[in-house]
């Protein structure tokens, strides 16, 4: 998966290690990356319960239906027969450790920094297209990135973040429309709060399916990092690490002269949160 | 403790082994507890730590309510007859005739009866809200009757200082609710007998039924044939069928 250059001068062996592995993904962006993963699923497998029970809201507004979201025969599929209760019990349970999650790691964003890789500069949102069309295949060389993540995942993880804000939020104003009653006016009224309830989940089951195709494309050593944290990078005994794009802080430290072990491109940005980027997908 | 920004791949590859290990342990262990709450024990028909959370979320969110937190009320032009959702306690034939209010204390002794004229002739109250059905749709629809705080005041002198709830049922005791009483003192709970200046429908209440945007409509029962004060939650029928039984908004 590693983007290798081809060089014209075959690389000698070398006894330099020919690997060695960078940290990607720190333990706490790790740990609530995969807490995340089981709750949102429980939310979602219970949230189809709730909407089962009443299904005309969203579009019954409208007067009129695009398309019955979730037919019958899908929910008897998934063994979501109508046990509203139920599905409010957990829904209203496990929101709780969604929204602990949610705001430990927007305050571990805050406190590490962590935001600066995530929120995309002016610059890098003008790429999201080349970015698109490159992964799509059709577009040859991969624009540059400023972080470990390209304009596109930059974009992606800032809107599914937001969109995480979003759905916790309108799931309290649905839960207590009179006593938080200024959530309701917020988001427009309790019918309006409900809408944009289910319409983001429907849009994080389209990022959800995005995501897996990306991590598949990504491969096993991307994948891993968020296990492990760190990714295993092949090093060049020619010229340091094998990338085909090196970020720009690390482009700037890196130089051809210094010996293999020590060039690495890693920089640490404020807070501490980055390592140099290497040209690859990471979902 | 901080981590390396880079490792030497024997130390990854140890490292590696721990984390798979450590995740799979709690992926393991995530999947049992999901699964032990599924099979807890059922309390009051809801898995035992289940109800337990509806226990927190009663006491988080009932230590906030403020009695003078006014729910939004609309425009009657925004209204309409509240759409009938439930028949449970009104299979039974109603006598209106016959109908009258019965109300019991504590220990189950009876303090008084009522006929419609006697909560007609309490202060009356208008609302038009915004009602909410557990199942997820909601209705702006109106509501004229006697607030429940001035029903209440009739019977303070009578009744002991420690009552929390008051529990209501239809005359054939089919339908039944719990409803705490900072909820029933509430301006916006309403005995209502009208809406839009009509006598309510048999099928959402008549002649008397409760009304409040305080609570989901499970709450809100109709036909009320008894009340009774009580010094502890009493029976609710969607409470003892799973649902939380504060189900309040």
């Amino acid at each position: 998966m590693t983007a290798t250059l081809e060089h014209d001068d075959a690389p000698a062996p070398a006894p330099e290690p020919t690997q060695k592995a960078v940290l990607r993904h720190r333990r706490g962006n790790r740990w609530m990356h995969w807490i995340n993963f089981p709750l949102i699923t429980i939310m979602i497998w219970s949230g189809l319960r709730i909407y089962w029970a009443e299904q005309e809201f969203a579009f019954g507004i409208l007067d009129w239906q695009l398309f019955a979201f979730f037919p019958d025969w899908f929910n008897e599929a998934l063994g979501l027969d109508r046990k509203l209760a139920r599905g409010l019990a957990f829904h209203l349970s496990f929101g709780w450790l969604l929204t602990i999650n949610g705001a430990a790691y927007l305050s571990y964003l805050a406190g590490t920094g962590g935001w600066r890789e995530l929120v995309p500069t002016r610059q890098q949102l003008r790429r999201v297209p080349a970015v698109v069309m490159h992964d799509l295949g059709m577009r040859k060389e991969e624009p540059p990135k400023e972080t470990h993540y390209n304009g596109a995942q930059q974009l992606t993880y800032t809107v599914v973040i937001l969109m995480g804000i979003v759905i916790v939020l309108t799931g309290f104003a649905l839960f207590k429309p009179v006593q938080l009653s200024f959530l309701v006016t917020v988001f427009g009224g309790y019918e309006s709060a409900r809408l944009i309830h289910f319409s983001t989940t429907m849009l994080f089951l389209g990022f959800f399916v995005i995501h897996i195709i990306q991590v598949v494309r990504a491969g096993r050593r991307n994948f891993t990092s968020m296990v492990t944290g760190y990714e295993v990078i092949d090093i060049d005994p020619a010229d340091g690490v094998t990338e085909s794009e090196p970020a720009v802080a690390s482009a700037a430290v890196t130089t051809p002269d210094e010996p293999a072990a020590a060039s690495v491109a890693t920089t640490t940005t404020e807070g501490g949160s980055d390592v140099g980027g290497v040209g690859e997908d990471h979902a | 403790m901080r981590e390396a920004e880079e490792l030497s791949i024997e130390d990854y590859k140890k490292r590696s082994r721990r984390s798979f290990i450590t995740g799979g342990v709690a992926a393991v262990g995530g999947w049992f507890t999901f699964r032990n709450i599924q099979s807890a024990d059922l309390v009051d028909r809801a898995p035992g730590p289940l109800r337990d959370i509806h226990e927190l979320n009663e006491s988080i969110w009932s230590s906030l309510f403020r009695e003078d937190h006014l729910a939004k009320e609309y425009d009657i032009s925004e209204a309409s007859i509240l759409r009938v959702n439930g028949r449970h306690g009104l299979r039974s034939e109603l006598d209106l005739e016959g109908w009258e209010l019965t109300v019991l204390g504590p220990d189950g002794e009876q303090l008084g009866t009522h006929t419609l004229d006697d909560i007609k002739a309490l202060p009356w109250n208008e609302m038009t809200i915004e009602h909410k059905c557990i199942e997820g749709w909601a209705q702006v629809t109106n509501w004229q009757g006697a607030r429940f705080s001035d029903f209440l005041a009739l019977y303070e002198d009578q009744l002991p200082d420690d009552i929390s709830d008051v529990y209501i049922e239809t005359p054939d005791g089919d339908y039944y609710v719990s409803v705490d009483m900072a909820t029933m003192r509430h301006p916006q709970t309403l005995l209502a007998y009208d809406n839009f200046g009509e006598p309510i429908n048999e099928l959402n209440g008549a002649p008397l039924r409760l009304a409040t945007p305080l609570k989901y409509g499970i709450k809100q029962i109709k036909r009320i044939g008894t009340i009774q004060f009580l010094r502890d939650r009493g029976g609710d029928y969607w409470g003892e069928r799973g649902y939380d039984w504060y189900a309040g908004l």
